[in-house]
């Protein structure tokens, strides 16, 4: 049996394990722009903020995805569904790249422009949302994407602890010693990779600011 | 109001020191008057503090002790974002909004006041022919234009919601040696119509001679003297005469004879 012949015949349960991943890269995306994006702001205008958000976000990194799972595991109420777990670790580990390029896409705007605004009385929100962060966009949404492209990979182990997604045929796959049902979770995963790359990378060239 | 306001000083440097935030003085104990509708220049070397003048007369920074005052407001009463949009603020590098077309750049203030739309649109209009730029540009975005019209755009963001100040932060430095000469020509006309009250900063005596109703020369934060223009000239001062030397010859024919 060729792997196209074998796409076809699973393609009720790919395309499902599919959008449970797409699911579960999606909502952990937005938590941690929802999270990172302020946090990014908060260090790039405070200073003091500066180190122990990025460190905290840098140390989160370096945890091995499938000890960071497990230790999740006893925590009350995100603990009890293994989607709940899965999502709150990509989130955690999304964090970083958004945390990261916001700071640097806020701190390099040029400071002329800045000071501009400041010196044509533009009170500090009113510089953040019509200056720094239209100028910053481009940046952060690089962050995101490598946060995304990140995320799709990763949610592959999230099927370790049960949360789904086509980590799932992968680790059946290897479990059956079958390597049509691996390839039958990564290729699917890769192209999802690839499809986020590249439409957050066309995105970010069109924000980008001339 | 007119009668007191031509006698009290617009704005009013009392005993101002200014430090680093490491501690290094910059500014020792500076007294000075900018009178309503003059043109002061602020002449002098990089690092003298002139730059560090002007915004703490728009409250970018604040006095270490001392005060600046501006319409007789001064301290921590004064509502900095009004003040500040009641002040044309005009940087040698320019700041314009990289994201916004000159139209956005020029209204902004108005924008950020909530007038309403079509009167921005007018003001813009208005703005762009009073620096002499052709409305056709309105559309385009900063990086689209020359140095010469992008400081012009730069002095019209700073006048549109007609400010009574202006501070001008060697605003045609950067410019090639002819377009240099049409701004500060446009400059005179422009003061000649709309009287405003100018704080100048450049360290080109040339520029300081031609456009200044008054010199305020400052040298390492102190300041060494006030003259026109012409008293300036025949200065024995040693400053002053360091400057003349550095300028060389034929400055008497560009002296600034005021609006007579």
């Amino acid at each position: 049996m060729n792997i196209g012949h074998f796409f076809l015949q699973h393609h009720e349960e790919i395309l499902e394990l599919t959008l449970e991943h797409l699911w579960l890269v999606g909502i952990s995306t937005l938590l941690a722009v929802v999270i990172g994006i302020p946090l990014g702001i908060v260090s790039a205008h405070w200073p003091a903020w500066n180190r122990p958000v990025l460190g905290s976000a840098n140390v989160i990194q370096t945890i091995p995805s499938l000890a960071l799972f497990g230790f999740l595991l006893p925590v009350p109420w995100i603990g009890a569904r293994a989607d709940r777990l899965a999502i709150l670790a990509l989130t955690l580990y999304a964090l970083l790249p958004v945390i990261r390029n916001t700071f640097t896409g806020i701190r390099g705007v040029d400071p002329a422009v800045v000071e501009a605004g400041r010196g044509m009385g533009m009170t500090g929100g009113q510089l953040l949302f019509q200056v720094q962060l239209p100028l910053a966009i481009s940046v952060i949404l690089a962050g995101v994407r490598v946060a995304v492209v990140v995320s799709v990979g990763l949610a592959t182990i999230a099927a370790a602890i049960g949360a789904g997604g086509l980590g799932e045929l992968i680790f059946r796959g290897l479990a059956m010693v079958n390597n049509q049902l691996i390839l039958a979770g990564a290729v699917p995963a890769a192209v999802l990779a690839l499809i986020a790359d590249f439409g957050l990378g066309w995105l970010e060239r069109a924000l980008r600011p001339q | 109001m007119q009668t007191d306001s031509t006698e009290t000083p617009i704005i009013a440097f009392r005993d101002v020191i200014y430090k680093f935030p490491d501690g290094r003085e910059l500014l020792h104990g500076l007294n000075l008057q900018v009178h309503r509708g003059e043109t002061l220049i602020l002449l002098g070397r990089s690092g003298s503090g002139k730059t560090t003048m002007l915004k703490l007369i728009n409250r970018l920074l604040t006095p270490s002790s001392g005060s600046v005052s501006v319409n007789g407001g001064a301290g921590k009463t004064v509502d900095v974002i009004r003040l500040r949009r009641s002040i044309g603020y005009v940087i040698q590098n320019v700041g314009l909004f990289p994201h916004l077309t000159v139209e956005r750049n020029i209204g902004l203030v108005p924008r950020l006041e909530r007038w309403p739309a079509d009167k921005i649109r007018a003001r813009v209009e208005e703005l762009l022919k009073l620096v002499g730029l052709d409305h056709a540009i309105a559309t385009r975005y900063p990086h689209q234009l020359s140095g010469g019209q992008q400081q012009r755009v730069g002095v019209a963001r700073a006048l549109a919601a007609d400010p009574a100040i202006l501070l001008m932060d060697e605003p045609f430095g950067a410019l090639d040696a002819i377009t240099r000469d049409e701004l500060q020509r446009e400059f005179l006309s422009l003061q000649d119509r709309l009287h405003k009250t100018i704080v100048f900063v450049t360290h080109d005596l040339r520029e300081a001679i031609r456009l200044g109703s008054r010199i305020a020369l400052i040298e390492a934060g102190k300041l060494v003297t006030v003259l026109s223009p012409r008293e300036f000239l025949r200065s024995k001062e040693p400053i002053a005469a360091a400057y003349i030397r550095a300028f060389g010859e034929g400055l008497e024919t560009s002296a600034n004879r005021g609006p007579s």
